[in-house]
């Protein structure tokens, strides 16, 4: 006899197992992509060094295995792979998967730290913006987030830097903690936090303007349906009308655009975490493609096309959670 | 000139001279110096990677046989150094009582073992230097003696000593893969800061050696910490916060120097970069017809306003180049040479001298150059050199790449017909600059002559120079060698300029090393 499976399961494990395949052409094609760019990481490093004679660079070459041709370097990385073996950075001189697991924690809390602060107040105010459409209180959230969704977040993070560290002092410049001050259990999660809020900040602002436009229009649309007017004739007014009937429902295309801005908050990250030297995922990026750092770039999107499918699976059931029309299967 | 070779010994003793210096002002003990770090470094072992970068953190933890201050070159590890008349065999002092930071004392063993293993094997520009090291004797602990193939001139070893000669310790290194040992991320020195931490992307920080030989007063600081801010901008802020002290090796751009420089918080200057000079260049590819005639070329360098590039891209900071030898290089340097002073009337009557006459839009012809990415001085001279060109009817086509893309492109694929980057000077002309002229370069080696040029006289000249013993006639050879390139013409070696850094006034004793960024720091301390 047979366990009744929950549909939720069967739908969550098939979307995992056909998400396979596609992370493996992702592989293959970045690894190409990558081979495509002019110059090895042997060629990064000689750089960096001012310079090496042609024996040097010869064994160097060897020993990353770069004298193969593209397609064995390939196949070789791909068998590592199959093995979850990221290899080794020779940037870091460490395996790719100790370098990738010292960052992924710095960046997952930029994200998610930034997306709530997005997400949380981009709703709201655009909520309250609906409400009060066309009023004085519209225009000036609607202009906040004109100027919010403007501003290039290297800018706004030099702006940050310049107000809250240079003029003012009460915000550090970078880094994730203070070097040196080996703090440890509450005061450590505070440093920790004083570093982040600039990042956070000049990471999300632009999110919260695309979730507060969005928000806007979302709950104006809703808001003229047939089936907020009945509830309205019911006699539901207010507060009541607004979080259960109106905004319950104008989420639903906020929160498919947050479930695919997942991957663009990982991209801007890598600005936020240049200028603010964090030590993430973002930065790590930056400095392995201007170093030809292969294994350790391979091991980016690896992780990164993990994310966004684990994340395109959890919007899916939160939609069908926010409208139980929606089915899954 | 027989009898010079008789007194090729030299002392390397001027140490006390030094800690007196270090007195004057009422030193303050203890406190953290952050420095900061644009790039990360994957290996922290100058014995295997001969770089600045490397050098700005290791410095500190592991010390040469011989430093450069401004009173010469003086001992560290090693106290005297002699070459036999014949210059096939150099002796070296070594200095006793000195202790590698795990206890274990430092003898000639460590010295032979990293000399045959690693300077002559595995280090960048020395492979070349050591390649006929045969042997390193260890008469007694304290004595070493390398013996060599061909004959060596003393003068450019020890000239080579300060990056090239790192002694790591035997017994953390024998019977391991060198390149794959752990302590090349976590170096174990003889030096006034000990290695503590490594945390990638963050810091280094490194503590004071409590055992340090140069007596228990130093080092006076308690720790140093590197600090990776990739950003100029950040950077820029984090010295303005007070969060760093230093940026050297124009760690942050020029404008925020300049404007740092009146905060009468900052010191700034090229000052402690004597050693670290570098040119920058206008580089030919000979195979295109063109650029072979050497009047083309002779026009291009009258079109270079030099005064005004180094007025607006460096700031001042520089002189114009006379050729491949700096004049940091002291005697090897000499100002006879021909020159091609800005002249566009000039410039533009070789070009039709030789041929090219503007078409009905003004040019002349194209070149595709490709600027070097090494930072804002390589970008801005290249866009300058496109300006200047233009001047004179030849249109230039900026191809910009990130590093690898570069060096590919120009010392690998020849894809180019002119280029601009840095010619690094490394203390003696026979390190790094020879092999920019010498024919026979394999290709694909960056820095080196991949511009087609072959001279014999200029291939014999270079290599008489580097096994002349007496120092004044190697001395003549190289003015021989500048003044033949600068009549050549296969490179401009435009522009000689130092580094700049800018420094917090609370750090005392700073940059009074001509490679002080590179060097130790035991006499530096923290006003605060």
């Amino acid at each position: 006899m047979s366990l009744p499976v929950p549909p939720l399961l069967t739908y969550t494990v098939r979307r995992v197992i056909q998400a396979i395949p596609i992370i493996i052409l992702i592989m293959i094609g970045s690894f190409l992509l990558i081979k495509l760019a002019p110059g090895d990481t042997v060629d990064a490093l000689v750089g960096d060094m001012g310079g090496a004679d042609p024996a040097f660079v010869a064994r160097l070459r060897a020993e990353y295995g770069l004298d193969q041709s593209v397609m064995v370097q390939l196949w070789r990385y791909m068998l590592k792979l199959a093995q979850f073996d990221f290899g080794w950075s020779y940037v870091y001189e460490q395996p790719v998967i100790t370098v990738l697991m010292s960052r992924i924690g710095n960046t997952m809390l930029l994200m998610v730290s930034s997306l709530a602060l997005a997400f949380t107040f981009g709703v709201a105010l655009g909520a309250i913006a609906a409400r009060r459409a066309y009023s004085w209180t519209d225009n000036m959230i609607s202009t906040l987030g004109l100027v919010f969704y403007a501003m290039p977040s290297f800018f706004l993070s030099l702006l940050l830097i310049l107000i809250f560290s240079v003029k003012l002092g009460w915000l550090p410049v970078g880094g994730i903690r203070t070097i040196g001050a080996f703090k440890t259990g509450w005061a450590d999660v505070a440093d920790v936090a004083r570093h982040l809020v600039m990042p956070t900040v000049a990471l999300s602002l632009i999110y919260l303007a695309f979730y507060m436009r969005l928000m806007r229009t979302s709950v104006l649309e809703v808001m003229d349906l047939d089936f907020v007017r009945t509830a309205r004739a019911k006699g539901a007014g207010g507060a009541r009308l607004m979080f259960h009937h109106v905004m319950r429902n104008a989420l639903l295309p906020v929160v498919t655009l947050l479930g695919l801005q997942f991957s663009t908050v990982l991209g801007g990250s890598v600005i936020v975490e240049t200028i603010f030297s964090l030590p993430g995922i973002g930065q790590l990026a930056y400095t392995s493609v201007v170093k030809r750092d292969l294994n350790t770039l391979m091991g980016i999107i690896a992780i990164s096309s993990v994310i966004v499918v684990i994340v395109n699976v959890v919007t899916d059931l939160v939609y069908a959670w926010l409208d139980p029309r929606i089915e899954l299967k | 000139m027989q009898g010079m070779r008789g007194r090729l010994l030299l002392l390397g003793g001027a140490l006390c001279v030094f800690a007196a210096t270090a007195q004057a002002e009422d030193v303050k003990r203890g406190g953290t110096a952050v420095v900061h770090m644009v790039s990360e470094q994957g290996v922290l072992n100058p014995a295997l990677r001969a770089s600045t970068g490397v050098y700005q953190i290791s410095g500190k933890i592991m010390e040469p046989l011989i430093d450069k201050t401004y009173d010469g070159y003086v001992g560290v590890l090693a106290t005297a150094w002699s070459s036999s008349p014949d210059g096939k065999t150099i002796t070296f002092k070594l200095r006793e009582g000195v202790n590698w930071h795990d206890g274990k004392p430092f003898t000639c063993d460590d010295v032979a073992f990293s000399a045959m293993n690693l300077w002559k094997k595995l280090l960048n520009y020395s492979t070349t230097l050591q390649a006929n090291l045969e042997a390193v004797d260890c008469p007694t602990p304290h004595t070493a003696v390398f013996r060599y193939s061909k004959p060596m001139p003393l003068e450019l070893l020890v000239a080579a000593m300060p990056d090239l000669g790192h002694p790591v310790p035997k017994h953390l290194y024998e019977g391991t893969d060198i390149l794959k040992n752990p302590y090349n991320q976590k170096p174990v020195g003889t030096g006034p800061f000990k290695f503590v931490e490594y945390k990638r992307g963050e810091y280094i920080i490194a503590e004071r050696n409590k055992d340090y030989w140069r007596g228990k007063q130093y080092p006076y600081l308690d720790r140093v910490i590197w600090r990776f801010i990739p950003d100029k901008a950040a950077a820029a802020a984090a010295l303005e916060a007070g969060e760093i002290h230093e940026s050297g090796f124009n760690g942050i751009s020029m404008e925020d120097m300049v404007r740092l420089s009146k905060d009468p918080r900052f010191d700034f200057g090229s000052k402690g970069f004597e050693n670290n000079v570098a040119h920058s260049t206008i580089e030919f590819n000979l195979r295109n017809p063109i650029l072979a005639d050497l009047r083309v070329r002779q026009a291009i360098y009258h079109a270079l306003d030099i005064d005004f590039a180094l007025k607006t891209i460096m700031r001042g900071h520089g002189k114009p180049g006379r050729g491949p030898i700096p004049s940091a290089a002291g005697a090897n340097y000499t100002d006879n040479v021909p020159t091609y002073p800005f002249d566009l009337d000039k410039a533009k009557a070789l070009l039709d001298e030789a041929g090219y006459k503007p078409d009905a839009n003004g040019i002349r012809f194209k070149l595709k150059h490709r600027p070097a990415p090494w930072g804002e001085y390589t970008q801005l001279w290249g866009e300058y050199f496109a300006q200047a060109m233009k001047k004179i009817g030849i249109q230039v086509e900026l191809v910009t790449n990130d590093a690898p893309g570069f060096l590919n492109g120009v010392y690998r694929d020849h894809d180019f017909d002119t280029a601009n980057g840095w010619h690094q000077f490394r203390a003696d002309p026979a390190v790094s600059t020879t092999v920019w002229l010498r024919s026979g370069a394999p290709v694909g080696t960056a820095w080196s002559n991949q511009f087609g040029y072959k001279s014999d006289k200029m291939d014999s000249l270079i290599d008489a120079a580097a096994a002349e013993l007496d120092p004044a006639k190697r001395a003549d050879l190289y003015h021989q060698v500048q003044k033949l390139e600068m009549t050549d013409l296969p490179v401009i070696f435009a522009i000689e300029h130092p580094f700049l850094a800018i420094t917090s006034k609370k750090l005392k004793n700073h940059h009074n090393t001509p490679r002080w960024d590179s060097s130790s720091w035991y006499d530096l301390w923290l006003d605060q």
